[in-house]
């Protein structure tokens, strides 16, 4: 409960047990069917459409396709990959940066203010967690219907823009993070509140909000059931339904041109999440620890 | 979106108050506003929304006419809707404890120390995560082919004929081989985060007991995590009740396995979206609801029964 929200390791600890072969040949197990399927799409990538037929899935084969199979996913259908790729983007970055955004300005306020209404707001979400989300898509779905909204990616973007898990992780973040003595004397020098909350508080949250960011990015970027029935035209698809379509495509008879586009589609649409949890690793790792700590 | 943290937020509350005490005022509310304006648009309108709707019913003649509870009648009753809550309870029954253990056997593993390149193994077996459910379903689907995937390199290498994944006795295990794959490395993230903050002095003490390993882990790590445990089984429980993107995508390459009704989510949309029978697509919503929470409010109970 006293701990901050960097991680405690326990590496102090006088005797640092023997490393177990076999116990890392266990977990070595895990670690295969975890990277297999991966593994099994970077490397299909790089086939043929007739060498994916004819070769050891596991395997590399000749010739190497992955630049011609990456241009070919990129033009097909007049580049419409690109498109869902835009609108991928568009959703991510207006969707999970407002939902950070939101997440950041309640979570701080739960954390640091006192109003009120404050105890039915803390019911109300940690309630509101509990509701399966996708039982609230089709009535979403009504309702927009009705508002005009849906087939426009504001029916995308509105949804997303609600994390209660980032309100929640947030929420205490900021509590740890935030020394109240430190706001107290910004309001004694008169700096307004928010003038407080962007000069000061705001990189306090640093780490919190990068975790925010990144995992609302990974469900707005994944996201496939609310594209799904919210859009009809395939112009403003995301990534994920684009495939879909795709596949289904792939599926019908004298389809199967288009196995070695999915793919490869795959393989691009997965390549910068990866990327960006490969690279974010130090913060968002702190950022869950912080929201263990509340014990 | 599930949560990477423990349910007993209490204490962080409460020692957040005390440090406020004595400045009650609405400027709190300025910063809240957004989300909670939000909120209400994405979370509460539609929860009103679908009360509402299930309480009437659309006819060809007539028109939309209040029918009180006769879409609960029909539901509590309709065969399809049941026979695909009775999958998901399968499925959560045998995935949900198959999943978390393998992720808390992972946990554990990591927190021992006594791997080698542990920060390898967290983060590679943490990667499916970020793996949409669609690219995650459509790569496993192809390894499940018997055209070109490894099933079918594996039927061509040993001369056999293994039983097709999605054939109607495997499709379920098929699907929960999936789900399991994109979630145990989070759920092992989330109890390794826990595993990570039990105090060292809680470890000294139990040394010089002279405890063993096993020891260790049922009597400190174990109790210790358990809130992570109660909140990774919750979160796991809707998954499973909301189970769709699998399903619905492998539904083009077995048609007559995942049938329409095949997951109550699947029901509610081909209702809404190919029987435009909204009043009672939001009747069915509303009953899954009602179950999820029953049964996550039940395992939370447990859960904090076994606190004391």
């Amino acid at each position: 409960m006293s701990a901050g929200p960097v991680i405690r390791r326990r590496s102090a600890a006088p005797t640092r047990p023997p490393r177990s072969p076999l116990l890392t040949a266990l977990t070595g197990i895990v670690l295969l069917y975890s990277l297999i399927p991966l593994l099994w799409l970077g490397i299909n990538a790089t086939k043929t459409q007739q060498s994916l037929f004819d070769s050891f899935g596991l395997a590399f084969s000749r010739p190497f396709a992955l630049w011609d199979n990456v241009r070919r996913t990129l033009s097909y259908d007049d580049g419409v990959f690109v498109r869902w790729l835009l609108n991928t983007l568009l959703y991510v970055v207006v969707g999970a940066g407002g939902a950070t955004a939101l997440a950041v300005l309640g979570g701080y306020a739960l954390a640091t203010y006192d109003f009120p209404g404050r105890r039915a707001v803390f019911a109300v979400v940690i309630g509101a967690v509990a509701v399966p989300g996708t039982a609230l898509a089709v009535p979403t779905f009504l309702m927009f219907s009705r508002m005009g909204l849906t087939n426009t990616p504001w029916s995308v973007i509105i949804p997303s823009l609600v994390s209660p898990f980032g309100l929640y992780l947030m929420w205490t973040f900021a509590a740890a993070a935030i020394p109240t003595e430190l706001l107290e004397a910004a309001r004694i020098d008169g700096a307004g509140e928010f003038r407080a909350f962007v000069r000061i508080v705001l990189p306090l949250l640093a780490p919190g909000i990068v975790t925010v960011l990144l995992f609302t990015t990974v469900a707005t970027w994944n996201n496939y059931f609310l594209p799904l029935i919210m859009l009809k035209n395939p112009n403003w698809y995301p990534l994920t339904v684009g495939l879909k379509s795709w596949n289904d495509q792939a599926q019908t008879a004298g389809g199967q041109v288009v196995f070695s586009l999915v793919i490869t589609g795959s393989l691009l649409t997965i390549l910068p999440l990866i990327a960006a949890f490969l690279l974010l690793q130090r913060y968002w790792q702190a950022g869950l620890a912080a929201g263990s700590v509340k014990q | 979106m599930a949560v990477p943290a423990q349910p007993v937020v209490v204490p962080a509350v409460s020692a957040a108050r005390s440090r406020r005490r004595g400045r009650r005022s609405w400027v709190g509310w300025a910063f809240l506003a957004p989300f909670m304006a939000a909120f209400a648009l994405v979370f509460l309108a539609p929860i009103g929304y679908s009360i509402y709707l299930s309480l009437f019913r659309d006819r060809l003649i007539g028109g939309r006419t209040f029918v009180g509870v006769d879409n609960y009648r029909d539901a509590l009753t309709d065969s399809r809707l049941w026979a695909a809550v009775v999958r998901v309870s399968v499925f959560l029954v045998v995935q949900v404890p198959i999943m978390l253990l393998l992720a808390l056997l992972v946990a554990l593993a990591l927190d021992s120390g006594r791997l080698y390149g542990a920060a390898l193994f967290r983060i590679s077996i943490f990667l499916p995560y970020a793996v949409p459910a669609v690219v995650a379903t459509l790569m496993w689907s192809f390894l499940y082919g018997d055209r070109f995937g490894l099933v079918a390199n594996i039927n061509d290498a040993l001369g056999v004929t293994l039983p097709d994944p999605l054939s109607a006795h495997l499709a379920l295990a098929s699907v929960g081989n999936i789900v399991t794959w994109e979630f145990v490395g989070y759920n092992m993230l989330i109890f390794y985060s826990a595993l990570r903050v039990v105090p060292g002095s809680l470890y000294e003490a139990a040394a010089i007991d002279g405890a063993g390993q096993l020891r260790v882990i049922t009597a400190i790590k174990l109790p210790a995590i358990r809130g992570a445990l109660v909140i990774a089984t919750i979160f796991s429980i809707i998954g499973s009740f909301q189970l769709f993107n699998e399903p619905n995508i492998l539904q083009k390459l077995s048609r007559n396995v995942f049938i329409t009704s095949y997951t109550p989510n699947m029901y509610a949309y081909s209702l809404s979206f190919s029987g435009q029978q909204y009043s009672y697509a939001a009747t069915v919503a509303i009953v899954m609801g009602l179950i999820t929470m029953a049964v996550a409010y039940a395992v939370q109970l447990r859960g904090l029964r076994a606190d004391r």
